[in-house]
């Protein structure tokens, strides 16, 4: 948080923590307002024959929720609700059109926001006014998640009650980036958000447009055993030491940190971000022989029990471990497993294989990789190994010089819509790495270059570049 | 809160009490207590059931998580009754996953189990559950997905329709864990790929077929034709005057791959067209550094029609490639990792996928994609080229 020196607003295990009591919007009578057989018989406004599709099958239906809203904000009544009580029902006829006609009805956003800030509201226009007028204005506001999507109940509803008073009640939880995201607000209704969101909730909202993202981290150290560094500690201080570049939009396009405490990047840091700081270790891998042995006895399930839903037979250790490690730097004698760490690369198949027999070092940092994007426009990217190796202790003043130094880069020289990725791949990864004062390392690449069209640099060649023609005729006559 | 029109907001006064740049709540104070206790101390973790996971910590502390799959879009109904059940079994405490499934922790193995049966127990009332339990170890869980016509201006298909569709497919799926690794699907309903699909197991991909039409009142008016001429990354679009004298683009056809940045930029180039517009199919895509390394998934269906309500062909070929790797990879082996060592060639086969030149790619670096070697096995595919080749 949020209000300084109000950490603890909402921690339910502090005496005079914030309840929703306190904020709450609707009284209990407006939440619980309908029965079940009311739900049955409810006819929204439109007919929506094609959702109704999608009611059927096991999976959630987005659809029987979105006719469970609808109801609800019928029983509330425009009388206590800031947006048109029918909001629900003209989104339920809007998507059933579309379904009709296989063409979206939102139109290009326009310009709105909070002021002061440039990001975090999206605008969003239904092209169908006439016909669904209380979806006409519905924009989004990305509300920035507190760490690991960690929440109290006294936090949630007190968010709803915001979502559904002064927008539609339908939320993203969460939007790809992270955010919680409230649907179908209108322009009016924007500052007023903010101000319940800053003052009642404590909480800010995201990012949008050409600046940083709202950033985003694994559960790491609050329930991971292969968390290698405070993931949400960094994402936070991050966050917070980054508040500028979130809210004013001072970039060429936009930029997210992503925070993964292991190499099995549970939030997709390395695809998704341009900077991507992910756990791992210099030290050796813990071996437990005991459990090992255990797992060789088929005492413990493999992979933490996550594969017992099909017959893979007996643990085999030798197939299954040794011979598939990618730089075979395990052995087992019957007895004993060993690990040459010097030959490891931390892919973290014999500790996701083994949980309770294998864990990551102790002397563990993070790895920063740059440059990672989706197609539009240069096509995907994946980033960059920049940085091996890094200790990574609060408050992260380091990775915040670094994240500065390759903004500033990119801020200089990047064009517009052209993301960090994109931009060395224009400028070459030689560049970055001068500009940010890092040597060449070979973990840098998958191999070296094949082709050797070499930009030497003139104070490496002897005499430089200029060239005296009447010096090189003194030897070679025409 | 405040429950008057503007709020605490007063538009004479818009600085008067203004809150800014306080970021997001600190986690901290949502964290269980359990969790907080153990935090940066946790040993090892057992999924005990699909759904249900097992975390031990150095002293021996255990949490218990219950993961449910939930849909993105959500109505605050949804959440409060979350809510409750959070305040029933777990003091109010609640997360939500990467993969928007939601978590309750609790220290105590029985009431992660009752809590687990009542998540269970709940349906809509059309008849789908509200709370399935699931999505752990080698489960398919939970698509990630994207607004689709619920609320974006350009996609090329719906998101929460298609996912719905999809996922009642693999539901047995999202309750076991049968998969020889994990298998994630993702969802993006356009190329901008808010869902950053690009390194999933299966991803589908809203995928338009036109380029734009050109509403020549609205760029000129309404858009800055240079921005709109830089966005093209194929150079197609080039600034005209009308024979009016009105200000506006042309767009090269042939260079257009619909990409929709130029939509991005001016909304006066909508690409949105009903016979256009479709789904692609990428496979082979991994993000974890678990044995290979982080890939991208390929095209392996150049385009599939929108068929609403509830998709039938993408459904059948996701179905397809899901039981094909289920059937032949090898244990801990991606979708990926059994493509390429089965061979690409082979994957078609075995998934029943046909192979057409909308696969060879023909856009940067295409070239490092060709096969350049010897090295091939032979597949109907393969008989094909020879006899018109001329060969056999």
């Amino acid at each position: 948080m949020g209000i300084p020196g109000k950490e603890k607003l909402w921690d339910k295990e502090e005496k005079e923590h914030r309840k929703y009591d306190d904020v709450r919007i609707f009284a209990d009578k407006d939440l619980k307002n309908y029965t079940e057989d009311e739900l049955k018989t409810f006819k929204p406004k439109h007919a929506t024959p094609m959702l109704d599709e999608l009611e059927k099958g096991p999976w959630p239906s987005f659809v029987s929720d979105l006719k469970r809203e609808a109801l609800h904000r019928k029983k509330v009544g425009q009388d206590n609700l800031l947006i048109p009580m029918e909001a629900v029902d003209d989104l339920l006829g809007v998507v059933e059109l579309s379904y009709k006609e296989g063409e979206t009805h939102w139109k290009h956003g326009g310009i709105v926001g909070v002021l002061g800030y440039g990001g975090g509201v999206i605008g969003r226009y239904c092209d169908q006014q006439q016909k669904f007028p209380a979806v006409a204005h519905f924009h989004t506001i990305r509300v920035n998640q507190p760490g690991a999507k960690f929440y109290n109940t006294d936090f949630l509803r007190a968010f709803c009650d915001i979502c559904e008073y002064r927008g539609s009640g339908i939320t993203n939880m969460h939007g790809s980036t992270g955010d919680m995201v409230m649907l179908g607000s209108t322009t009016e209704q924007l500052e007023p958000i903010f101000f319940d969101l800053t003052h009642d909730l404590g909480n800010d909202i995201g990012g949008s447009g050409s600046n940083l993202r709202t950033p985003s981290d694994c559960i790491g150290p609050a329930r991971c055993e292969f968390a290698c560094y405070d993931t949400l500690g960094m994402c936070y201080e991050m966050t917070m030491a980054f508040q500028d570049e979130l809210h004013r939009p001072a970039f060429p396009y936009k930029f997210k940190f992503k925070f993964d405490g292991c190499p099995n990047c549970c939030v997709a840091s390395i695809a998704r971000s341009d900077m991507a700081f992910i756990g791992t270790w210099k030290d050796d891998i813990r071996i437990n022989q005991e459990a090992v042995q255990a797992y060789v006895a088929d005492k413990i399930p493999r992979d933490g029990g996550g594969m017992t839903g099909a017959n893979w037979g007996p643990f085999d250790i030798k197939s299954e471990i040794i011979d598939l490690c990618p730089t075979h730097c395990m052995q087992w004698d019957g007895k004993k497993l060993s690990i040459n760490n010097a030959e490891c690369i931390r892919c973290m198949h014999c500790i996701n294989a083994m949980p309770e027999a294998l864990r990551v070092g102790k002397d563990t940092g993070l790895s920063i990789l740059l440059g990672a994007k989706a197609p539009i426009l240069e096509g995907a990217q994946m980033s960059v190994l920049t940085v091996p190796f890094m200790y990574a202790k609060h408050p992260f003043e380091s990775q915040q010089a670094f994240a500065r130094k390759v903004q500033d880069w990119w801020i200089e020289e990047g064009k517009n819509r052209e993301r960090l990725g994109e931009l060395i791949q224009r400028m070459g990864l030689k560049t970055l790495i001068e500009v940010l004062g890092l040597p060449a390392m070979p973990q840098m690449v998958k191999e070296p270059r094949s082709n050797p069209y070499v930009f030497f640099k003139a104070d490496e060649v002897p005499g430089g570049f200029a060239r005296d023609i009447d010096d090189y005729r003194s030897r070679h006559p025409k | 809160m405040s429950k008057e029109r503007l709020g605490y907001f007063d538009p004479k006064k818009p600085q008067e009490g203004r809150i800014t740049d306080i970021g997001p709540s600190h986690y901290g104070q949502f964290m269980p207590p359990i969790l907080r206790k153990n935090y940066g101390n946790w040993a090892s973790h057992r999924i005990l059931e699909p759904g249900l996971l097992m975390h031990v910590s150095e002293t021996g502390d255990k949490a218990f998580s219950v993961r449910f799959g939930a849909p993105r879009v959500m109505s605050v109904e949804h959440i409060r009754e979350i809510c409750d059940i959070a305040d029933k079994y777990c003091n109010g405490y609640v997360r939500w996953t990467t993969r928007n499934n939601v978590e309750f922790i609790t220290d105590k193995e029985d009431t992660a189990r009752a809590l687990k049966k009542d998540l269970d127990s709940r349906k809509h009332i059309g008849g789908s559950f509200k709370f399935p339990t699931g999505g752990t170890g080698n489960s398919i869980t939970n698509i990630v997905h994207t607004q689709g016509w619920l609320h974006c201006h350009t996609p090329a298909t719906d998101a929460s329709g298609l996912v719905k569709a999809v996922a009642d497919d693999l539901f047995n799926d999202f309750k076991t864990m049968r998969m020889p690794a994990k298998l994630r699907v993702s969802m993006a309903c356009c190329l901008n790929m808010c869902g950053a699909v690009h390194c999933s197991d299966i991803a589908l991909l809203g995928y338009h077929r036109k380029p734009p039409a050109i509403d020549n009142d609205a760029v000129g008016k309404a858009c800055e034709i240079p921005l709109v001429v830089a966005a093209c990354p194929l150079y197609a679009i080039k600034p005209v005057t009308t024979a009016e004298g009105k200000k506006t683009v042309t767009i090269n056809t042939e260079k257009c791959m619909y990409c929709g940045n130029c939509y991005t930029m001016c909304m006066g180039l909508p690409l949105a067209d009903k016979e256009g517009d479709g789904v692609a199919i990428l496979a082979g895509g991994k993000i974890s550094n678990r044995l290979s390394q982080p890939k991208f998934s390929k095209v392996v269906v150049p385009w599939l029609p929108n068929e609403m309500p509830r998709w039938p062909s993408v459904v059948k070929t996701v179905h397809q490639i899901v039981e094909a790797y289920a059937k032949d990879a090898k244990k801990y082996e991606r979708l990926g990792d059994w493509a390429e060592r089965i061979g690409w060639e082979r994957f078609f086969e075995k998934c029943g996928l046909e192979f057409s030149w909308h696969l060879l790619d023909d856009y940067r670096l295409a070239y490092d994609t060709f096969r350049t070697s010897t090295q091939f096995k032979y597949t109907d595919h393969a008989w094909a080229v020879s006899k018109a080749a001329g060969g056999i």
